[in-house]
C-alpha cells in the first residue's frame, strides 16, 4: 500500500535539504565576501588544501557566533521566549477553535484530492460510502476517501472568486469591489447553509455525528461544480454552460444523497424501542433532499450573472 | 443578491431579537406555546414542537438575562 509511503516520502525529502547547507562551505562562500575574495590565491594549490583555510575564515563570521557564550545564551533566551509566546497564542486560540478538530480536515495528500474530485464529478460508480472509523475516531481524509475535508471546499472557493473576476473582465465589467463582493456573497450563502442545516438537525433532534466543520465541508464542496459550470460556460458559450451545469448538479445531487444518507437517516436515535414520532425518518429524508435540491439552485444563482 | 457579510450580521441580529421580544404570558401562552406545555414522553426523543419552544426560551434567557420559570396564568 502506497499510503504510509507518502508520509515517508515527505520526511526523506526535509532529511535530503539538510545536507547542502553542509556543501555550500566547499565551495566558495560570497556571503562573507571579503575573507573570501584573500583566500582566492591560496586555491589554486589543491582543492582540498584549500578548503580548511577557506573554511576558517570564511565561516569566521558564523563561527564567532556559535562559540561566544553570550550570544549563545541570548539565542536561548530568545528562542524560550518565543515558544512562550507560541504557547500562549495556541491556547487563546484552542479557546475559540478547535484547532485539532480542523487539522484532521487538512490532513490530505495528492491521492485523495484526484479521487475526491472524481468522485463530486462522476459518483455514480463509486461504491462504498461509508466513512470508515477506527477506534470511535473517524480516519483522516488520506487514509479513507469518503471522509470530508475542508481543503478542496477551501481552494474552490478561492479558485471560484478568481474565475469569477477572469469572467467579469473577459465581459468589461471587472472592478475590484466586484471580487470583494462576489466573495462575500458565495459566503453568506454558505454560512446561512450551514446554519438552517444546523437548525434542522437540532429541530430533528439528529443525533449524528456531524459537526459544524462536516457540514461547512459538506456545503463548499459544491464550489468545484460552480468551476467546472463557469469554465465551460466561458469556454463554450451559453449551450456549454447550460450542459455544465446539468451535469453537475446531477452529479452533486448524487454525491450529497449519498454521503449525507450514511449519516443522517442511519443515525442513533436515542429511543431504542423504536416508538418514536414516525413522521421522524420521513422528515430526515426531507432535510438530506432538501439539501442535495439546494445545491444546483444556488450554483445557477450564483454563476449565471457570470456567463451571459 | 448582492450579500455583504454586514446585511448577515445585521440579519441574525434582527431574527434574534424578534425571538427574543416574544412576550411569554401575552403571546405565547395565547397561542399555545407557553413553558408548560412542553410535556413530552419520558425517554424518546422530544417533538419538534418541544424543541423550537426550547429553543425560543433559551434565546429569551440568554438574550435577556432572566433566570426564574414563568408559568402560563390561569387556565
Amino acid at each position: 500500500m502506497d499510503l504510509p509511503h507518502h508520509g515517508y516520502r515527505a520526511t526523506k525529502q526535509r532529511a535530503r535539504a539538510a545536507p547542502p547547507t553542509a556543501d555550500s562551505v566547499l565551495f566558495e562562500d560570497t556571503s562573507s565576501a571579503a575573507p573570501a575574495m584573500n583566500s582566492q590565491g591560496y586555491y589554486t594549490p589543491g582543492y582540498n588544501v584549500g578548503v580548511p583555510p577557506n573554511d576558517m575564515q570564511g565561516a569566521t563570521g558564523a563561527d564567532n557566533l556559535f562559540t561566544d557564550p553570550m550570544a549563545n545564551a541570548a539565542m536561548m533566551y530568545g528562542s524560550s521566549l518565543a515558544n512562550q509566546g507560541k504557547d500562549m497564542v495556541n491556547k487563546e486560540l484552542s479557546r475559540f477553535m478547535a484547532v485539532n478538530k480542523l487539522k484532521y480536515f487538512f490532513a490530505v495528500d495528492t491521492r485523495y484530492v484526484m479521487k475526491k474530485l472524481m468522485i463530486l464529478m462522476f459518483p455514480y460508480t463509486h461504491q462504498d460510502w461509508e466513512v470508515r472509523y477506527h477506534r470511535d475516531t473517524p480516519l483522516p481524509p488520506r487514509q479513507d476517501v469518503n471522509a470530508p475535508d475542508l481543503y478542496i471546499p477551501t481552494m474552490a472557493f478561492i479558485t471560484y472568486i478568481l474565475l469569477a473576476g477572469i469572467a467579469l473582465g473577459i465581459q468589461k465589467r471587472f472592478s475590484p469591489e466586484v471580487l470583494g463582493l462576489c466573495a462575500s456573497t458565495a459566503l453568506v450563502w454558505m454560512i446561512i447553509e450551514v446554519l438552517v442545516m444546523l437548525l434542522s438537525l437540532y429541530l430533528l433532534t439528529v443525533h449524528s455525528d456531524l459537526t459544524t466543520f462536516d457540514l461547512i465541508a459538506y456545503s463548499g464542496y459544491k464550489y468545484v461544480g460552480m468551476i467546472v459550470t463557469v469554465l465551460s460556460g466561458l469556454l463554450f458559450g451559453s449551450d456549454g454552460y447550460y450542459v455544465a451545469l446539468a451535469w453537475s448538479s446531477c452529479a452533486l445531487v448524487v454525491f450529497i444523497v449519498r454521503s449525507l444518507k450514511m449519516k443522517i437517516l442511519t443515525s442513533l436515535s436515542s429511543d431504542s424501542m423504536g416508538t418514536g414520532s414516525s413522521a421522524k425518518p420521513q422528515f430526515r429524508l426531507y432535510i438530506t433532499v432538501a439539501t442535495a435540491i439546494f445545491q444546483p439552485i444556488i450554483i445557477y444563482w450564483l454563476t449565471s450573472h457570470l456567463v451571459r | 443578491m448582492a450579500f455583504t457579510l454586514y446585511s448577515l450580521h445585521h440579519t441574525a441580529v434582527l431574527c434574534t431579537n424578534a425571538i427574543a421580544v416574544l412576550h411569554e404570558e401575552r403571546f405565547l401562552c395565547k397561542i399555545g406555546w407557553g413553558a408548560d406545555q412542553r410535556v413530552g414522553g419520558f425517554g424518546d426523543d422530544p417533538r419538534i414542537k418541544a424543541q423550537v419552544l426550547n429553543l425560543i426560551r433559551s434565546v429569551r434567557t440568554v438574550m435577556r438575562g432572566q433566570k426564574s420559570v414563568f408559568l402560563c396564568p390561569q387556565k
